[in-house]
């Protein structure tokens, strides 16, 4: 694949960048446009994306990529890191996503975010984030790559605990950002090996070194582990999920942009960008798709178990991501299904988080699902973009989710063998899950009798909120059927992350058999939920006479007990053990030896009488020990 | 006369002023055993400059005395504002330095 | 006189002046301090453009007999990495001065006297990086400790008087052993050279016996472990860091403390290859140590499980940092070395933001300890996200300036030392720690009482601060200029080791 170059990639970039900085130091003197100024810095950000996609479909499919390089950055010996930006086909969909949706909430944060005194704040870090994630995207190396991802770990840090002024969201930030850490140890790693193994740390140059034959399996595998590692941190996937569900302690927006939409899909475009590592690392795939496989369902069980509307989002985030990761973990014929879901995904998931935004909106703040219920009149724009949402995530044709999933559901089982009826029935097993937590919120929150709060007074919001929601239902309509109509995203992909031309492998089932499956899978999850919550009136509190089954997902399937006290607690009693060693025995040493001096002198300071002539009779006493000495010596 | 009868007269002179320092208390005692110790030794120097036939032991001599001088000087200082402080001479009843 | 001479010089006149300054004079005092301090900085980047980025070996040369009966010289001279060195202490200087305008004033002295200790104590570290002469460098190394010693004992707050001694008496332990391999030094050039001398080039190409090596190697290394400090030499730092004013600290952890790590390359790299290489896994062993001790004990302070003092939590992320540091050095690949070199730098600047940043809020809050903060960023907006920065500077994150060093560090010492390095990876999970626990609890959540009413930065901090930020965030995304300076320098210490370069590819 030949590069060419392009000027313009910067801006993509800069802009946001210069906002987010711009809005930061500008101080309250901008709290009257800030708001606009943001929007403004994240739509121009998309309409230089769109030329660049304009430009890109002009070129041939083979020389779609572009590069720009900006600057020397880091230059030691070999190692030697350019700060330069990569738009091909892959990165061009993120990019657009990114800015596209990114705009939309921009927009929508106007309004969302109306009332709140640091507004101008709010959208720098929007800005900022923005920025990062495109860097992210754009980035030819992994190191650049990595200055983006932990780039939006601080954005979504920032905006997280964006009211940090209550204890849980500062804590709820915080532990996003170290989970996310741990994650970056893993990318820190791949790049390490990288540099090791191929002298080199762009995509280009370890591709290249791959095709080479220049690392042993043992190498690939650990850098498919390390990336992995990366990617579980970042898009929430077990056993670094638990941040995510917390995560929500952000506003709503954020919620959508950032913990659905894009930043934690990274970890999917990281997989798929490193496609010629896994294709050559079977054991790191096989990880990949366990990952994935077991995200997708841990998700959805706590998915059904939520009472709060965002929680229950993120659980359902959590499992979508898991049906991408385990895509992307089928090898070629993954990776374009699992952006295709993706992107779906980015549209019909950030629309639901605004409509539950929406919802929060008119119902003073409040997220518990059990103080809902039949808002579909009082709402009806929120309720039909909300529905629609709803109709595409679990994969009612011809909604957007139903192509992608249906999709990666029809790749698992043709992944062979064993493992590819394992995979597929655990991906049509979290269709019927997913099936029934998204029916469950659906009638929690629209439908039903009303168990509103005295004080709640819900309202349809305004049309600053309405339009982005509708403009994303309007892409859960219809962004499936265009991206699998003529496998349309996949040969636009291919270039990029199937170079070899895969063919077709052996299908296992017909794809008409895997789709009835599904919809059968779809059909039982919903038909459980209404019975579940359609017929009965649901208690305005969590019933507490459950199964012990449901506690144990209530508490997210024990993952915050597990982590508290596997790492949590013994960290801490490490930490007191260390400080109280640190007093007694390290300094203690050392005030040891003070102290025996002290004592060593008190003792002999006895032998100082004060008297001259003591002092004197020792003087003449030791001169004539000396002589004698010298005497005996010489004699 | 044979020189080393000289060198004999030190050393008596020499161990009379040690013993004095080491056994009076009188600090103006003390301090005129010392210079009689000074002294002894510069009747060495000087026996010891004839008995080489060289001035160097003479020229110390000279310098000894420049130091003594300079020694009373500062030692009489000390023994005076001891006793003004103190209503003493003795040596032993100034121990200050004893922590 | 040749500049360097010049440029170690102003500011002892400066001090003079500030001593011969009539009692109560104290504006007059600050004013003249910052004055030259200002103009030493304005000489010393001036004299930066004028190095030479190609050459290896010293420039700026000068030498002068001092003591010709034993083969003293006056031997002056940088290369990149003391180059720099001296230009961070240069800058630093008037930033500290500025920042602590009003911090002597509750000091057991005069307020001139602190200013004129801090322009001496510029005299003695350009003196000690510019030293080419081992025994002018120990002579540097032990007067650096007297004005350090009154700066803490004279102004600083708590057990400053029995942290300065510890503090003095600990470094004055390691200068002996330092000054005992010294004359071991001096001994054996004199057996193999025509003359004895203290000439670090002339040293550099004696051979030494390996017995003989491995001692004198360690007199070197103990001193520069204690000052740097590494685990576990480093107790004299939090309890230093407790009693110093900021502006002290900052001088001590940001600037003084590298001549541990500048005396490992410059002396115990090139003096003792084959006994560096030999302890070489034993100070990985220990650097590790160090990082993991160093946050732990940064956490500690930040939990219940310490007493929760900012300033202490403040050093131990810097013993973190140290332990870094070292294993850059002793990993022996360029990235590495060029990673450790930069890391003093970049740990220099955001030391120095978190150290200033949190003096302003203890001399608001007037405590030291983490809880008694709380809700600062709605308070006191500018100072909360100053020290946001520049703790997110101190955890390394890509585009400030930290993450490059850190990241040559790592990949530096993966090339050789793979299990090390990923080791060493995993601390940066605990860097996370230890900075966003103290940024929770005291930026964070409702304003505590009792700080409702904390003034922001006034224009003057604002000033002081700015620069050191802008300088953090500015060679995140271009570090090049440094590591143009720093990598002739560290490859030359490198191919004196004669260790095959460990590069990336096959």
């Amino acid at each position: 694949m030949s590069l060419g170059t392009s000027d313009t990639l910067v801006y993509l970039i800069a802009i946001p960048l210069f906002s987010s900085a711009f809005l930061l130091l500008g101080g309250r003197a901008l709290d009257r446009v800030g708001h606009l100024i943001g929007t403004a810095a994240s739509a121009s950000s998309f309409v230089v994306a769109l030329i660049e996609l304009n430009k890109m479909l002009a070129r041939e499919a083979e020389s779609r990529g572009v590069t720009q390089h900006l600057f020397t950055w880091i230059n030691v010996g070999s190692f030697q890191v350019d700060a330069t930006l990569l738009l091909d086909q892959l990165s061009i969909c993120f990019v657009l996503l990114i800015t596209g949706v990114g705009t939309l909430i921009h927009i929508y944060s106007i309004s969302y975010m109306a009332h709140d005194i640091d507004r101008r704040r709010f959208f720098a870090f929007l800005n900022l984030f923005i920025a990062a994630m495109l860097l992210l995207v754009l980035g030819n190396s992994y190191l650049n790559l990595y200055v983006g991802w932990e780039g939006v770990g601080l954005a979504s840090y920032l905006l997280i605990g964006f009211w940090n002024q209550k204890p849980t969201y500062a804590t709820a930030a915080k532990k996003a950002f170290v989970a996310n850490r741990v994650g970056d140890v893993g990318l820190s790693l791949a790049v390490m090996i990288a540099f090791v193994q191929f002298g080199s740390v762009t995509f280009d140059g370890v591709a290249k070194g791959i095709a080479a034959g220049s690392a042993s399996s043992t190498a690939l595998n650990a850098m498919g582990a390390a990336i992995l590692l990366a990617a579980v941190g970042k898009s929430a996937q077990f056993p670094l999920q638990a941040w995510l569900g917390d995560a929500m302690a952000g506003p709503t927006p954020v919620s959508a942009l950032i913990h659905a939409a894009t930043m934690v899909t990274a970890g999917v475009y990281l997989i798929s960008r490193s496609n010629f590592v896994f294709d050559n690392a079977p054991t790191a795939q096989l990880l990949v798709v366990i990952v994935g496989a077991v995200t997708l369902l841990f998700g959805a069980v706590i998915g059904m178990a939520k009472d709060d509307i965002k929680k229950a989002l993120a659980a359902s985030t959590m499992s979508q991501i898991g049906y991408m990761i385990l895509a992307t973990g089928l090898g070629p014929a993954g990776y374009a299904f699992a952006m295709m879901h993706l992107l779906t995904h980015g549209f019909f998931k950030a629309g639901m988080f605004l409509g539950a935004g929406s919802v929060m909106h008119g119902m003073n703040d409040e997220v518990d699902m059990r103080k809902y219920g039949a808002l579909r009149k009082v709402m009806p724009i929120t309720f039909a973009t909300f529905g629609l949402g709803y109709l595409a995530i679990i994969g009612i044709p011809p909604f957007a989710g139903f192509y992608s999933k249906d999709k990666i559901i029809e790749t698992a089982f043709n992944a062979g063998g064993s493992k590819g009826i394992i995979l597929g029935c655990v991906t049509l097993l979290g269709a019927a899950i997913t099936a029934f937590y998204m029916t469950r919120v659906m009638l929690m929150t629209f439908f039903g009798t009303k168990r509103w709060d005295a004080a709640a007074h819900p309202h349809e919001s305004p049309w600053l909120m309405t339009v982005p929601m509708i403009l994303l239902a309007i892409g859960s309509i219809t962004t499936g059927f265009i991206f699998s109509n003529g496998d349309r995203l996949k040969n636009f992909l291919a270039p990029v992350v199937d170079k070899d031309h895969h063919e077709h492998e052996t299908e296992l089932l017909a794809p008409i058999v895997v789709t009835g499956l599904a919809m059968f899978a779809v059909a039982i999850g919903i038909s459980i939920a209404f019975a579940k919550y359609g017929r009965k009136t649901i208690p305005a509190s969590a019933p507490t006479d459950v199964t012990m089954w449901t506690k144990v997902a209530r508490r997210d399937l024990l993952q915050d007990d597990f982590n508290e006290s596997v790492f949590m607690r013994p960290g801490q009693s490490l930490t007191r053990v260390l400080a109280f060693l640190d007093k007694r025995v390290v300094d203690g040493a050392v005030s040891g030896v003070g102290a025996m001096t002290l004592r060593l002198a008190g003792d002999l300071r006895k032998t100082q009488t004060g008297y001259v002539r003591s002092y004197a009779l020792l003087i003449l006493l030791g001169t004539v020990a000396i002589l004698t000495a010298i005497l005996v010596v010489t004699l | 006369m044979n020189p080393m009868n000289y060198i004999y007269l030190s050393c008596i002179l020499f161990s009379l002023g040690a013993a004095g320092v080491l056994l009076r208390r009188n600090a103006i005692v003390v301090f005129m055993c010392i210079e009689l110790m000074l002294n002894a030794a510069n009747l060495a120097f000087v026996t010891f400059s004839r008995m080489n036939g060289t001035l160097d032991g003479q020229i110390v001599a000279f310098f000894t005395m420049v130091v003594a001088a300079c020694e009373v000087v500062v030692g009489l200082a000390i023994i005076v504002t001891i006793y003004r402080s103190r209503r003493s001479a003795s040596v032993d009843d100034a121990r200050l330095l004893r922590l | 006189m040749n500049s360097l001479t010049i440029l170690g010089l102003l500011p002892l006149v400066g001090s003079a002046a500030l001593f011969l300054l009539p009692k109560g004079s104290d504006l007059l005092a600050k004013q003249v301090a910052l004055g030259v301090s200002i103009v030493v900085a304005i000489a010393g980047l001036g004299m930066a453009f004028s190095f030479d980025r190609s050459a290896t070996g010293f420039q700026f040369v000068e030498k002068h007999q001092w003591i010709p009966a034993f083969g003293i010289n006056y031997a002056l001279g940088v290369d990149g990495i003391s180059l720099l060195l001296i230009l961070l202490a240069l800058v630093l200087t008037p930033i500290v001065i500025l920042a602590c305008w009003h911090e002597a004033e509750g000091g057991r002295w005069s307020v001139k006297n602190f200013f004129g200790l801090i322009l001496i104590l510029e005299t003695m570290i350009v003196g000690v990086f510019a030293a080419t002469d081992i025994f002018l460098f120990y002579v540097f190394f032990e007067a650096m400790l007297i004005p350090v010693y009154f700066l803490i004992g004279g102004y600083g707050t708590g057990a400053r008087a029995a942290a300065a001694v510890k503090f003095l008496l600990y470094s004055l332990f390691g200068g002996l052993l330092m000054l005992a391999s010294i004359i071991g030094l001096y001994v054996i050039s004199g057996n193999q050279l025509s003359a004895p001398t203290f000439d670090i080039n002339a040293l550099s190409q004696l051979s030494i016996d390996p017995v003989t090596q491995r001692i004198l190697f360690l007199g070197f290394f103990i001193a520069f472990a204690i000052k740097a400090p590494l685990w576990p030499f480093h107790t004299w730092l939090p309890d230093a860091a407790r009693a110093a004013t900021p502006g002290t600290s900052v001088l001590l952890l940001g600037v003084l403390d590298k001549v541990g790590t500048y005396g490992m390359i410059r002396f115990c790299l090139s003096l003792f290859p084959e006994a560096s290489k030999e302890f070489g896994p034993t100070i990985i062993v220990l650097s590790l140590i160090s990082i993991f001790y160093g946050a732990f004990l940064a956490i500690a302070q930040g939990t219940s499980s310490g007493d929760g003092n900012i300033k202490a939590l403040i050093s131990y992320t810097s013993i973190s940092h140290f332990g870094f540091i070292t294993l850059g050095i002793f990993a022996f690949t360029e990235q590495s070395h060029s990673g450790a070199t930069l890391y003093m730098i970049n740990h220099g600047f955001s030391t120095a933001a978190l150290f200033l940043i949190a003096g302003w809020m203890i001399s608001r809050r007037k405590s030291e300890r983490i809880s008694d903060f709380g809700g600062l960023q709605r308070v006191t907006p500018i100072m909360a996200w100053s020290f946001f920065i520049a703790g997110m500077s101190s955890l390394a994150l890509p585009g400030l300036s930290s993450f490059v060093s850190e990241f040559l560090v790592l990949v530096g010492t993966f090339a050789r030392y793979p299990i090390p390095a990923i080791i060493g990876t995993i601390g940066i999970i605990f860097a996370a720690l230890y900075i966003l626990i103290p940024v929770q609890r005291a930026l964070h959540g409702p304003t505590t009482p009792g700080n409702e009413n904390l003034t922001d930065l006034t224009l003057r901090e604002k000033v002081s601060i700015a620069p050191v930020i802008a300088v953090i965030i500015f060679f995140g995304f271009y570090p090049q200029p440094l590591l143009d300076v720093i990598n002739p320098a560290a490859s030359a210490t490198l191919s004196a080791l004669q260790i095959t370069g460990i590069t990336g590819g096959k």
